[in-house]
């Protein structure tokens, strides 16, 4: 049903899909996000380790330095680069100088300034084809009449560094991509959830009955009160309107009917009076035509008696066979000037739970269709069974519908179209089928192979 | 071809700046032009049946072996790189450090303990107890002393037994001497008391293993401390002279180690020997192609006196350390 109505609507764009999509793109967004923040906090991490170990090397380095009868030595523990081994057998460069004197070690290594008040200073650098991590740190010793500066550089390649933040970028992808799924999964059920009441509200908007116009009563979230609102109050102005109007035809209609008899029955009377033939003929006419127009109006008024009583059905117990025969009774003499024979058989009483006015004027309408487009001396077969549902079936000989416009017949039983003022026959077929669906049954129209018509009216 | 080789042979001396070699030996192979010029530390008949077996596979390939020692190994390495192919020595400080500056050449995919290898470039393929060698008629009806405390109190107890027959390495000229006896000093304060001992009775010094070994079976030596002890083991299955001493304290054991040189002409060929080498010394196997002990089992379940590769073996290299151990050691030693 749902689909039905896109047909009708000008659709542009999902809320689902927008909100599923800017709910997965911010998790995206996030998941990016911690990866780069989580990756450079763990680089920050390890190269302060890093940074660390380099430093206890060079203060361990440092710390053995003495001044011995004024010539430094350095007998630095084996610990000093014992400490600086890696899973990754990184490779390891020092230096030692006195006052910008090479004593020891590497004497290419980058030279770096010392940080003040002691403290050690880290930079990265190149060297030997290699990026490397130093540490440099100074230290002033004081001899009996010198004093001297000792600066120690150790400095290590950062092969181990870049396992552990390959491994790091590796779980925190990890983490991140998981993080992405769940909150994909996540923004699935947001949005069905989201969506929920909307999705209710189209279920209980389309689940009912044609003529309901009731306020929706259920509770809905508050973004969705001024739209049930507006909703509300359209539907209480529409059901006004078109009470107004039903109100109006029928109206119109009873004020049009009595005129009409009043103006027959002076014809009639005015035809008893005229000789001549083309009088005679002109005031025929004027009969018939009154007597359409009279017709017509009788419709009208019925159908504004359908849609009144199918708010408030009275049911009670009707017997189809009776009503039938009442019917055909009623029937006889616009039969009998046609010659047309009408025939009941089928079941001797079927009992249903209906309204009978209702159920009379639809019944009604069908015989009064059938008799209308049965040729003369014809027969029309009235069949009522009970089983499997109550259904009374009638069948002329006429030309039958027309073949290729049987759709849109049964289109015109719907309210929209017959609002269109076609009055004749169509409206008929919709008061019968109106009758029909307010007891929970339907108007099925057919051919008949052998010619003929043939409406089945099932409750 | 061959008469323009082998005169190029002849005047390979000249060629490489005319070292004065040890020992050198040609491995000639099917196609003179393809040579593996490997540098070692190693005796030639220690590593023959390695050069041998690689032939076996290999058979196009000469392979040039030349020997000397640890010292020079590192000085002649480092003023011509491009000059060999395969470095060998059993100096791993001096082997570490070449390898730390840069100069070996990384082998990838090499199947070999994390324990015995440095930077995929250094590869260990034997383990070498540093061991003590007596003279089996001088301790005849005597203990030998087990450990170095059991021989301080030898020495003690006859020193004029001892005096002047005594021996170890000199650690200024040998570089597998300057790490077995910066290893003993980091170990234990009894190698300082030994070398006491020894400096006060006349202790001689030796540049090599071989010549201590010599000297002891001969009666010139009494007692050499700090003898590679493979080179020991070889020699004990024809002489029983001597008797060889695993110190039970600590027995200070030695990695022989290999490279393949970043400048090489022939990486492949290198490379390859290194494998077969590796293989043939493959941990815990008892090898009877070489001579040579093999890679023993991991260090840290038997004896955790395996010196470690690991940058640490930089710090005796530093000149103003290796000044403070040798002022040191010659005030013990030299008296």
């Amino acid at each position: 049903m749902a689909e039905v109505s896109h047909e009708s609507v000008n659709v542009a764009g999902s809320l689902r899909f927008r909100l599923t999509l800017t709910l997965i793109g911010g998790a995206a967004a996030l998941a990016i996000l911690l990866f780069v923040v989580v990756r450079g906090y763990a680089t920050q991490i390890a190269q302060q380790g890093q940074d660390s170990i380099l430093k206890a090397s060079v203060t361990s380095i440092l710390d053995a330095a003495i001044l011995r009868d004024g010539v430094v030595e350095v007998d630095f523990p084996y610990a000093a680069l014992l400490m600086l081994s890696t899973d990754s057998d990184d490779r390891v460069f020092y230096a030692i100088y006195q006052d910008e004197t090479l004593l020891s070690g590497y004497g290419a290594l980058p030279r770096a300034t010392t940080g003040a008040s002691g403290g050690a200073a880290h930079r990265t650098a190149r060297f030997d084809d290699a990026t490397i991590r130093m540490a440099t740190a100074s230290r002033t010793l004081v001899g009996a009449d010198t004093r001297t500066v000792i600066t120690v550089a150790v400095a290590q390649t950062q092969d181990a560094m870049q396992v552990t933040l390959a491994r790091i970028s590796r779980n925190v992808g990890l983490y991140g991509l998981v993080f992405f799924l769940l909150s994909v999964l996540l923004s699935f059920w947001a949005t069905t959830t989201t969506i929920r009441p909307l999705q209710r509200l189209t279920d209980s908007i389309t689940r009912r009955g044609p003529k309901d116009l009731s306020p929706v009563a259920s509770p809905v979230p508050v973004e969705m009160a001024s739209l049930v609102a507006s909703l509300n109050r359209f539907m209480a102005r529409l059901d006004t309107s078109l009470r107004q109007s039903e109100d109006f035809i029928a109206e119109a209609a009873h004020r049009v009917r009595t005129p009409l008899a009043t103006v027959r029955s002076h014809a009639e009377a005015t035809l008893q009076r005229v000789d001549r033939d083309e009088n005679r003929q002109a005031l025929r006419s004027m009969i018939r035509a009154i007597d359409e127009s009279s017709r017509a109006a009788g419709q009208l008024l019925d159908h504004a008696m359908i849609t009144f009583r199918a708010d408030h059905l009275e049911r009670s117990e009707v017997d189809l066979v009776d009503l039938l025969r009442d019917l055909v009774l009623r029937f006889a003499p616009v039969a009998e000037m046609k010659d047309i024979e009408l025939d009941i058989d089928g079941d001797a009483r079927v009992v249903v739970a209906g309204d009978s006015i209702l159920l009379q004027n639809g019944i009604r309408n069908l015989l009064d269709n059938a008799l209308k487009y049965s040729p003369v001396e014809s027969r029309i077969a009235i069949r009522v069974t009970s089983a499997p549902a109550p259904t009374i079936e009638i069948r002329d000989q006429g030309p039958g519908f027309p073949k290729n416009n049987m759709d849109a017949l049964i289109a015109r039983f719907s309210r929209g179209d017959n609002a269109k003022g076609i009055i004749g026959s169509g409206l008929g077929l919709t008061i019968a089928n109106d009758v029909a669906l307010v007891h929970g049954g339907k108007l099925t129209l057919s051919n008949h192979p052998g010619g003929g018509a043939c409406v089945i009216f099932s409750l | 071809m061959r008469y323009l080789f082998t005169l190029i042979f002849a005047f390979w001396p000249l060629v490489t700046g005319a070292q004065d070699w040890e020992d050198q030996r040609f491995f000639p192979g099917g196609d003179e032009a393809r040579t593996l010029r490997i540098l070692s530390s190693t005796d030639t008949s220690f590593f023959a049946p390695i050069i041998e077996r690689f032939q076996l596979e290999y058979p196009a390939w000469s392979v040039q072996y030349l020997v000397t020692t640890t010292s020079e190994i590192d000085q002649v390495f480092r003023a011509a790189p491009d000059a060999y192919d395969i470095v060998i020595s059993s100096a791993m400080d001096l082997q570490l450090k070449l390898v730390n500056d840069g100069f070996a050449l990384e082998l990838v995919g090499m199947d070999h303990p994390d324990w015995a290898q440095w930077r995929q470039r250094l590869f260990a393929f034997t383990s070498e107890p540093a061991t003590i060698v007596v003279n089996s008629a001088a301790f005849q009806g005597k203990p030998i002393p087990r450990t170095r405390q059991e021989m301080i109190n030898a020495l003690r107890q006859q020193p004029d037994l001892f005096r002047g027959k005594i021996g170890t390495y000199d650690v200024r000229q040998s570089g597998l001497g300057y790490l077995f006896a910066t290893q003993d000093a980091r170990a234990s304060e009894t190698y300082w008391r030994l070398m006491e001992v020894m400096g006060s009775l006349d202790a001689r010094l030796y540049c090599c293993s071989g010549q201590m070994i010599d000297d002891v079976a001969s009666g010139r030596l009494l007692v050499a401390y700090n003898v590679l002890g493979s080179y020991a083991a070889v020699r004990r299955k024809e002489d029983t002279r001597f008797e060889i001493i695993l110190p039970s304290d600590f027995p200070t054991t030695m990695m022989r180690t290999g490279f393949v040189s970043r400048k090489t002409l022939h990486p492949v060929a290198a490379e390859n020997f290194i494998r077969q080498m590796i293989r043939i010394q493959g941990a815990g196997q008892d090898s009877p192609i070489s001579p040579l002990p093999p890679l023993g089992p991991s260090p840290e379940e038997t004896n955790p006196s395996v010196i470690s590769l690991e940058p640490a073996l930089l710090t005796y290299l530093d000149q103003l350390k290796r000044r403070t151990f040798i002022k040191e050691w010659m005030s013990a030693v030299i008296q």
